[in-house]
């Protein structure tokens, strides 16, 4: 038996999702560009992936934007927010613990010329509105705050945020990075002040290479590529149809079952980190230890430290019984720094290279999250009794 | 140069040239290499050996380029020389041919150093031709019209103006009416007649025109350095002990330079060392196989051997002991493949386990003979060897390997034979049972 405790790294495709993607490739095949049939068919695949985004998202559908991931997303919204508001201010605000794709966007506006505050976040690895009050000057132009965090599964208080933006000035962008959070919460952009969301397929059982921004009434933002003018200029290129309606497939599924799945995700959670934590020397982040505030985390993210143990030497002996999870976030497994997340929520450092992810799924079972346990009860005293003197 | 000149290629070998009566093993065995380097790059080409030489001809559409670079890497060829073939013919259309390649070769420079000279326009205007630039004397209505001794006055042979050059003629053929000496003159006096701007230096000339008469004439002038060494697959087999590391896929290409063919032993050790490790591992046998020929690579599990040696041996000693049975483990598959020696990247005193105390130690448990073409060079003389064959790109990728997992913070280093025996003697019940585990783990990937 396979067990993939590793869906914030990427997520099976649901087989609806690749059986309407097969279709579209091989018969619906036509540039939505093109005048005739075959272009108004393939157009009407996108039309209808943008309903269902504006249904989820109680918004409009011509709020929606397809983009080849949620990278794309965060630096089409970041920099082309920015450099569409420099004029009025070069002042950005962010948290210390976003994903490269946001953190690295802001070194290269850094470079641009742009000055970055990087909030600080608490234990929990949340960061405190107040904190927000203070660095915002004048000159902001554009707060970026992920919605949950992809290595511990933190949620940040984003409406709080929004309020304080707003209230502020409300023509400050508030960008939020809602890969690990789409799916897996309810959003509502305009209820909440947020001018523009980045979301990515492969994080909710779409195909990989592909993303959406939402992109709210009345915000301008330059774009980053330059073409045919597809998707009003914003975004240029012919549309990837087949990713765009296999995406939108998806988050209609994820969303009808929404409570249900959000339910048994946390009970699932709960158990594993009960199970871990009874194992002994073993630790939770992003969860106090009494797990009262559980229910303010996400709902599939577990994260771990294994005190004794080598994050990386874990996972292969866990990956040895068919189980895969990540060390830290998967993103980022090329470089051997130590995670930046971590890092930021005062982890001690011994136990920052002894920390797994584990990340959980619709397809995620009672059955697994126990032999998963099981797994760590074997290997742990296993890997204790072997290591670097 | 103009590249779109050549199709065929002449390959120059030094050492095989002096074996004796085993040299047509060695002419084979290089043609062999050619032919399966060409494999991989678009074009089908004939490669056939003639008395002393062998010959690359393209029979298709083919990149120059790509040509070269897969030469570049066959161990044996010394030389690489884009050739033109002419069929065998009167002499004076031999000159002409030489002429004809010197200036769809060099024209252009041969123009701008004055080879041609202002002279020889002024000769062609004062026969009323049109010349109005050193260039237009190479044009086709003025070529080869004013002779070097007319120009000759009237051109400046001063030092830094003009190029040298002289023609190295060889008649391996009879039937020719020619005689290399022969060939030397009066080629020579062909290309100065053209142009009249050259000198001739036999000594140190800057650019050399090769004419070798065989069954055809073969033209060139420009040898491009191949890599030296002795076709793979003469030297013999050996079992090298391949790690991640920059060292041993370095030790691996100069073995297989002196014509050993290679095969590789991997030691993983799961869940310590990753899959991307053994990866790693394989691109690098992938990268040196351009140049080694397919490399059989034994995969051998050596997890439970490790761990023995971390519980029942003193800490410091684990690596010299784990050395030891990664020796035993690459001579036992040696002598199953039918290798005949273990080659290794180690280099004295690099790191504890490589003092020559250390490799005493190492060394004395296996009898087949243990190569270390590595063993004097500096570690910057290494890094620079795998950056030139594109290794290091790869050896330098961040994945731990066996030898590093458990390693002691201060290992010994200089072992005594006697108390590491002693210690390994520690290991007796359980070592044979887990060395027969670790020998039914082995898994061979073919790399090519």
């Amino acid at each position: 038996m396979e067990i993939y405790l590793d869906n914030s790294a990427t997520t099976r495709v649901l087989p609806e999702v690749a059986v309407l993607m097969n279709k579209v490739m091989c018969e619906d095949y036509g540039n939505p560009s093109s005048m005739h049939h075959k272009g108004v068919e393939a157009e009407n695949y996108i039309k209808q992936a943008k309903d269902i985004f504006a249904k989820i998202l109680k918004c409009d559908s011509k709020n929606i934007f397809f983009t080849s991931g949620g990278t794309e997303s965060d630096n089409l919204a970041i920099i082309g927010g920015a450099k569409a508001m420099a004029r009025r201010g070069k002042h950005i605000i962010t948290t210390k613990i976003e994903h490269p794709a946001v953190q690295n966007t802001m070194k290269y506006l850094e470079n641009e010329g742009f000055e970055v505050t990087y909030l600080s976040v608490n234990k929990l690895g949340c960061a405190e509105p107040e904190d927000l009050k203070s660095a915002l000057r004048d000159d902001t132009v554009l707060v970026s705050v992920m919605h949950t965090n992809n290595e511990i599964g933190s949620l940040q208080p984003i409406e709080e945020i929004g309020k304080i933006i707003k209230e502020r000035n409300p023509e400050i962008l508030f960008h939020v990075d809602a890969v690990q959070g789409f799916g897996k919460a309810r959003i509502y952009p305009k209820k909440t002040g947020i001018d523009l969301l980045s979301v990515s397929s492969h994080k909710i059982h779409g195909p990989k290479g592909m993303g959406m921004l939402y992109v709210g009434d009345g915000v301008r933002l330059k774009p980053i590529t330059f073409g045919g003018g597809q998707q009003g200029g914003l975004r240029n290129g012919t549309e990837n149809v087949p990713g765009i309606a296999g995406m939108a497939c998806a988050a209609k599924i994820l969303y009808e079952n929404f409570d249900e799945s959000y339910e048994r995700l946390f009970t699932l959670k709960e158990k594993l980190i009960k199970g871990a934590l009874k194992l002994g020397d073993v630790s939770v982040n992003g969860v106090s230890d009494d797990l009262s505030d559980i229910r303010k985390t996400a709902p599939h993210i577990v994260s771990l430290s294994f005190s004794g143990t080598r994050a990386e030497v874990l996972l292969h002996a866990l990956e040895d019984k068919n189980i895969y999870v990540s060390a830290g976030s998967a993103c980022s497994t090329h470089k051997p720094e130590p995670s930046a997340t971590l890092k930021a929520i005062g982890l001690d450092k011994d136990l920052l290279d002894c920390t797994l992810r584990f990340s959980m799924s619709d397809f995620t079972t009672e059955e697994e999250v126990d032999e998963t346990l099981n797994a760590l009860e074997t290997i742990l005293p296993l890997l204790r009794r072997f290591v670097r003197k | 140069m103009k590249k779109e000149l050549f199709s065929d290629f002449l390959i120059k070998y030094a050492e095989i040239g002096i074996k004796g009566r085993n040299r047509y093993m060695f002419e084979d065995a290089l043609v062999a290499r050619i032919k399966s380097s060409l494999e991989n790059i678009d074009g089908s080409f004939r490669v056939y050996k003639t008395p002393g030489r062998i010959f690359v001809s393209a029979e298709s559409e083919f990149d120059f380029d790509e040509v070269v670079d897969a030469l570049s890497h066959v161990f044996g060829i010394v030389g690489i020389c884009p050739v033109v073939r002419l069929e065998k013919d009167t002499p004076e259309s031999l000159y002409e041919s030489v002429v004809s390649y010197m200036k769809e070769m060099y024209g252009d420079e041969l123009c701008a150093k004055g080879a041609t000279g202002e002279s020889c326009v002024k000769i062609l205007k004062e026969r009323g031709l049109n010349a109005e630039s050193p260039k237009d004397a190479l044009s086709n209505d003025n070529f080869g019209k004013v002779k070097w001794q007319e120009a000759l006055p009237s051109i400046n042979r001063g030092k830094d103006d003009t190029i040298s050059f002289k023609i190295f003629a060889r008649r391996e053929s009879r039937n020719f009416p020619l005689d290399s000496m022969e060939l030397n003159v009066e080629v020579g006096e062909a290309v100065l007649n053209a142009f009249p701007g050259l000198k001739v230096d036999v000594h140190h000339p800057e650019m050399i025109v090769y004419v070798e008469i065989r069954d055809k004439i073969y033209l060139y002038s420009e040898i491009l350095p191949g890599p030296g060494g002795m076709p793979v697959g003469t030297g013999g087999h050996a079992m090298l002990l391949l790690s991640g590391g920059i060292d041993s896929p370095v030790a691996g290409y100069m073995m297989a330079k002196r014509g050993v063919t290679i095969d590789a032993v991997y030691f993983h050790a799961p869940p310590y060392t990753s899959e991307r490790a053994l990866q790693k591992v394989v691109d690098l046998a992938k990268i040196i196989s351009k140049y080694t020929g397919p490399i059989n690579m034994h995969v051998i599990n050596f997890t439970d051997i490790q761990l023995a040696i971390y519980e029942k041996c003193p800490h410091d000693e684990l690596t010299i002991i784990m050395r030891r049975y990664m020796m035993r483990i690459a001579e036992h598959l040696a002598e199953k493949s039918g290798a005949l020696a273990l080659v290794t990247g180690e280099s004295v005193g690099q790191v504890a386990s490589q003092t020559l105390a250390s490799l005493v130690c190492t060394n004395e448990v296996c009898s087949l003979p243990v190569l270390r073409p590595l063993i004097c060079f500096d570690k910057q003389d290494i890094v620079e060897i795998s950056e030139k064959i594109g290794t290091y790109e790869t050896s330098i990728l961040p994945f731990e390997d066996c030898c590093t997992i458990f390693v002691a913070k201060h290992p010994v280093t200089k072992p005594l034979r006697s108390v590491i025996e002693k210690h390994e003697h520690n290991l007796d019940e359980v070592i044979d049972d887990l060395l027969e585990k670790a020998y039914e783990t082995d898994r061979v990937i073919e790399i090519r």
